[in-house]
């Protein structure tokens, strides 16, 4: 068993970076979710009562089961496993968005259920990936049960201020001077990218400081 | 206790008074109906003069979408109403019309009044406003015109599938701010295509005073080719008139005006002073690009 015991303490700001960026992506998704399925599904209500559901499903049941995979060994490779494998599940989205919505039009009459079923298809994977990030950080940075709230807090506070940056940027500036896909390729790749500096930082430092097993 | 009494009466006169001033706003003009649906919120607006259905964003602010005469009822209150109704000099005699944005059914009354006989299919994406328009102006569904409540891009899709064809399709879309983004595309426009015959028409009520002005054009020309841009002084509406035949010019459409002249007279306007409004002149900038699925960032760019 590793007994470093040093008060090494470098993920912490990595991880708050990587909290932000999640949230920030996770709303900028949902946003241009609604402009995805309009072409098919209309812009009623209903359209976006489903894409709302469903991240608040994916994210809820990605909150458990990040939750509980906190329980066994928690590091920084699988952390950022959660990042790279949010990307690789976005790029059905990406690429195959007209096809699959195209199908499902066909398939389902009804704009309210369709636009359900296909929420779920393009959005509940990414999206549920995305959710295990929030609990599996908390694990990550609390070294106390003391101090455990405070560290919640916190990193609630920058993920979801990553939301709020993320909604204010999608729907102001970026529909503006992107194209949708565009906009979604950026993020794969910034995902990419922060899950691997998650994974380097991990296989250099394979036991985060204060983490006690 | 008589004092009691007279303070009763001043406050309760008090209060009729602040009442009524809340329903009498300004200039006379009376709110007579309000509703909050799902999209909007529909204000009915009256005068000595006129009915008028308002969609608004802030409290009492907002557009005037369709009004009507007391009492000139079949009369075209609007520009955009006129100058949609002088594309029938491009092209008459539709049989079967689709009508995007009931409003407060100004046009489907008046091509039902015109066309007895046409069939006429409105798309409304508002319950609400479908019941506002029958319970405040009068708009009837009949054996000829049916209204179907839902996205106009999801029934023109469908539409598109079952092989339907309109010979007039007029765009009158609005959520209160501007046409709604996904109502705009390029592959909207196609699916709009798809349901025009040989010598079908798309007319479409938008702005011209909107920074969208050539990103629109540069769509509707992109997918139909020319088209007619008709634009008025004293308005800040533009008509677009397309059609799958090649357009007439405008000294054609003035010979064809006094036959119209007529028959559209009832509806309180000379068509023969139309022509001069539509041109087909390309006076924006054609490198502006279009809107598509992708990029259609049409709220934000309007002011």
């Amino acid at each position: 068993m590793n007994t470093n015991t040093s008060k090494n303490t470098y993920h912490i700001p990595l991880v708050m970076v990587l909290a932000f960026i999640a949230g920030f992506i996770i709303m900028a998704i949902e946003l241009l979710g609604g402009r995805i399925l309009a072409p098919y599904f209309g812009s009623s209500i209903y359209v976006w009562g489903s894409i709302i559901t469903v991240f608040m499903l994916s994210l809820s049941i990605g909150y458990l089961v990040g939750g509980k995979l906190s329980l066994h060994n928690p590091n920084m490779k699988t952390y950022g496993c959660f990042f790279t494998g949010a990307a690789f599940l976005l790029l059905p989205l990406v690429f195959w968005s007209n096809q699959i919505m195209e199908y499902l039009f066909l398939l389902i009459e009804d704009p309210r259920y369709g636009s359900l079923v296909v929420s779920l298809m393009l959005f509940f994977l990414p999206t549920a990936v995305m959710g295990m990030i929030a609990p599996y950080s908390v694990r990550l940075l609390v070294s106390t049960t003391h101090g455990s709230g405070h560290v919640a807090g916190k990193l609630y506070f920058i993920s979801t201020l990553g939301s709020a940056l993320g909604t204010l940027a999608t729907s102001f500036y970026l529909v503006l001077w992107f194209e949708v896909n565009q906009i979604l390729i950026t993020m794969v790749l910034t995902l990419l990218i922060a899950g691997a500096a998650a994974i380097m930082t991990g296989m250099k430092y394979p036991v985060p400081g204060h983490i006690d097993s | 206790m008589a004092q009691l009494k007279s303070h009763l009466w001043v406050f309760l006169l008090a209060m009729l008074i602040i009442l009524a001033r809340d329903a009498f706003a300004q200039n006379g003009v009376r709110y007579i109906h309000q509703e909050r649906s799902l999209y909007r919120n529909i204000l009915v607006t009256e005068d000595s003069n006129r009915r008028c259905m308002r969609f608004t964003i802030t409290s009492r602010s907002g557009q005037n979408q369709s009004c009507r005469f007391h009492d000139r009822p079949m009369e075209l209150v609007f520009p955009y109403a006129k100058m949609t109704l002088s594309s029938l000099l491009v092209q008459d005699n539709p049989r079967r019309i689709l009508i995007v944005g009931l409003g407060g059914g100004t046009l489907p009354d008046t091509y039902s009044t015109l066309f007895p006989e046409t069939e006429i299919i409105i798309s409304e994406i508002d319950d609400a406003v479908y019941r506002v328009a029958r319970d405040y102006f009068d708009f009837e569904e009949t054996d000829r015109i049916t209204v179907d409540v839902g996205d106009a891009r999801v029934y023109i899709k469908r539409a598109g599938l079952r092989g339907e064809k309109f010979d007039l399709v007029i765009l009158d879309a609005f959520n209160g701010e501007y046409i709604p983004e996904h109502l705009m595309t390029a592959e909207f426009l196609q699916e709009v295509k798809k349901l025009l015959p040989e010598n079908g028409m798309v007319v479409a009520n938008t702005f011209s005073t909107s920074r969208l002005y050539a990103a629109e054009s540069n769509t509707y020309r992109e997918v139909f080719g020319e088209i007619y841009n008709i634009r008025m002084p004293g308005t800040g509406n533009r008509v677009i008139v397309a059609s799958m035949q090649p357009l007439p010019d405008q000294a054609t459409l003035e010979e064809r005006a006094p036959a119209f002249r007529d028959r559209l007279e009832p509806f309180g306007f000379d068509v023969t002073e139309y022509p001069q409004y539509m041109s087909t002149d390309v006076n924006w900038d054609t490198s502006q690009r279009i809107l598509t699925d992708q990029y259609s960032p049409a709220n934000l760019l309007n002011n």
